[in-house]
């Protein structure tokens, strides 16, 4: 089944791992995105499931198009921008893309769960076989399939793998609850393969 | 000049407080008490489609089109306001009325006071921002408006946009403060002060008491006006307009004439802005801002903001804006945000200074309609009858004005 096929007469199509998250969501719900972008998952939700949505984004360009939207979103960024928020004011809170980003994620992932009962994060699996084989035959470090960006590119990343991040999570007491492997936009079954057969995973995470 | 003005204005004006006096903070009272406003556009048949503009230190109730007919005297807030503007005239019905304690037609120490038919001078009683928005309140009353759709305003605009969410969070859906804060800081106190110290010093102020002498305190004025204008830029802008380059001279003179462009700058607008407004009004309307601070008496910011969950915020700020720095906002932001209330901000990146809240057009138009758009939606606010959709082009026409107009218009 392809996840970019299904276009809406109210919203564009979304990006893979956007629909993914958007099919976690409980219709009404109260939502925070961090990072939110262009607002487009946003937008989605709030046309589709009737979410409550509320965005956090750092760039001007995100914020213009989020408003344009018609969507609450606050200049910010993860980090500051996640104090504000009382407890359990959330019953989801979004980090899609972002976490190779973060500065500090155990400290992100533990607010957004003081704010949210639920977070769900995307991100870019490098513990997939092209990368594997891209370091073993070319000793190249490898760029992840979902996202095309160099070492020496801004912002700067950090690679990690899916067992690196199912690993960190039970370290810092985080469970992770419901699991989607997509490879290369395509929802996968990977059976017990799931660090070698996806390119971006999607994960809802509760406190342990 | 304007392609989508909304036409020949005329100011109105509303007396109130005949009978009973108007309680100020102060303990004072008011009695009676004068508002000098404008509206454009209708009124829909809910009365659910109002906005109430609220204008800077030394603005009024002009606020778009050309009062009393004439072309050449725009509103404040022209670019703004209009038919297809941001505040859309067809949409929505707005009003602006001139703050009392200024110069505008509402009531200030300009005014004669009834109880020696002479002007008020410094018989005038101190004023705040809470009153000069309680007078507002008697307004909307007047004007049979039950809950505006939205308040909007920058810089002291701003502070009285804050004041109405946080005291009056009732009669309001939506609050848009743009580059203000939430309590005056001690600098800003100081430069308040500054130009009051100027107007002091000017020997024909006379204790505010020249009404009726042939000078004024003109030159006093003048000074507290170029220290505000000294404000409202930023070293950049002040690079870019000005930069050293020099007025009317080809090389030092080494003398004291006015001899760099940003002295004859000053110079101009400093004497200008005598011929426009009141210096008492100038030391009355500096105390109110320098009186404002929300987070009194808490002591927390977000506690003012408790009984304003439903209000929804679209809080501006601009990155060079050193008289209101973008952290006052950023703080306001946080504590809404720690509120529970609906907040959108954008700290917008701009040369401009405290100013870029007039000449940053694009961005606010599409910040400012996209925002009123989603207001109409969430709010079902219809419009009023008669109205007609424009198509909207994708880039917007805007009336750029003439420099030295803008410096007019400015807070």
């Amino acid at each position: 089944m392809s996840m970019q096929s299904v276009v809406s007469t109210q919203s564009p199509p979304l990006r893979a791992d956007l629909l993914a998250i958007a099919d976690l969501i409980e219709p009404g719900a109260r939502v925070l995105d961090i990072g939110c972008g262009d607002g487009a998952l946003l937008e989605f939700l709030r046309d589709r499931k009737q979410v409550k949505g509320r965005g956090i984004e750092l760039t001007e360009a995100g914020v213009l198009a989020c408003v344009r939207r018609g969507l609450s979103v606050r200049q910010g960024n993860v980090q500051e921008g996640l104090a504000d928020y009382p407890d359990q004011s959330f019953d989801v809170v979004i980090l899609s893309q972002t976490l190779p980003f973060l500065d500090d994620p155990a400290m992100v992932l533990a607010e957004m769960l003081r704010v949210g009962r639920t977070a769900i994060v995307s991100f870019s699996n490098w513990g997939h076989w092209r990368c594997r084989l891209e370091l073993l035959f070319t000793g190249r470090i490898p760029v992840a399939v979902d996202l095309p960006q160099q070492w020496y590119e801004s912002p700067r990343r950090q690679p990690f793998s899916v067992t690196d991040f199912a690993r960190f999570c039970r370290k810092i007491g985080i469970t992770i609850d419901r699991q989607i492997y997509l490879n290369r936009g395509l929802r996968v079954r990977t059976g017990r393969f799931k660090n070698l057969l996806s390119t971006t995973a999607v994960f809802t995470l509760q406190r342990a | 000049m304007t392609t989508n003005s909304v036409g020949p204005v005329y100011t109105q004006f509303f007396t109130f407080a005949e009978e009973e006096p108007f309680p100020l903070e102060s303990g004072e009272t008011l009695q009676p008490v004068t508002l000098a406003y404008e509206t454009y556009g209708a009124l829909n048949a809910d009365r659910s489609n109002a906005i109430l503009i609220c204008h800077a230190l030394s603005g009024g109730a002009h606020a778009a089109g050309e009062l009393d007919g004439d072309p050449t005297r725009l509103g404040w807030w022209e670019e703004t306001i209009g038919p297809g503007k941001a505040f859309d005239t067809d949409r929505f019905f707005v009003i602006c009325s001139n703050v009392i304690g200024s110069c505008y037609g509402s009531t200030g120490p300009a005014s004669i006071n009834p109880a020696t038919g002479k002007p008020y001078g410094l018989n005038f009683p101190v004023v705040t921002i809470g009153d000069m928005v309680r007078a507002q309140v008697k307004l909307i009353d007047h004007l049979g408006i039950e809950r505006l759709l939205c308040v909007a305003g920058g810089s002291m605009g701003g502070m009285q946009v804050l004041e109405w969410a946080a005291h009056h969070p009732q009669r309001l859906r939506a609050a848009i403060p743009i580059a203000t804060t939430a309590h005056h800081s001690p600098m800003l106190i100081a430069f308040s002060e500054v130009g009051r110290q100027a107007i002091y010093a000017d020997p024909a102020w006379n204790h505010g008491a020249y009404y009726d002498t042939a000078q004024k305190p003109d030159a006093g004025l003048a000074v507290a006006r170029m220290v505000g204008h000294i404000t409202y830029l930023s070293e950049e802008s002040m690079h870019l307009k000005f930069g050293r380059r020099l007025q009317g001279h080809e090389k030092y003179g080494y003398e004291f004439e006015t001899e760099f462009e940003v002295e004859s700058y000053l110079k101009y607008n400093g004497h200008k802005f005598t011929q426009r407004f009141d210096a008492n009004s100038y030391l009355y309307v500096t105390k109110a801002m320098d009186y404002f601070d929300l987070t009194q008496p808490t002591g927390s910011l977000a506690a003012a903001f408790a009984d304003s969950a439903h209000v929804k915020f679209l809080v501006i700020s601009f990155t060079s804006d050193w008289l209101y720095p973008s952290y006052h906002s950023k703080q306001l932001v946080s504590a809404l945000t720690a509120a529970g209330v609906d907040v959108t901000y954008l700290d917008v990146k701009s040369s401009w200074g405290h100013d870029a809240f007039l000449l940053e057009v694009e961005t606010m138009t599409n910040l400012l309609s996209s925002f009123l758009d989603r207001l109409v939606r969430e709010e079902r606010v219809a419009a009023p009858s008669g109205y007609m959709p424009r198509p909207r082009p994708a880039s917007r026409n805007h009336t750029v004005l003439p420099r030295t107009q803008l410096a007019d218009n400015l807070a």
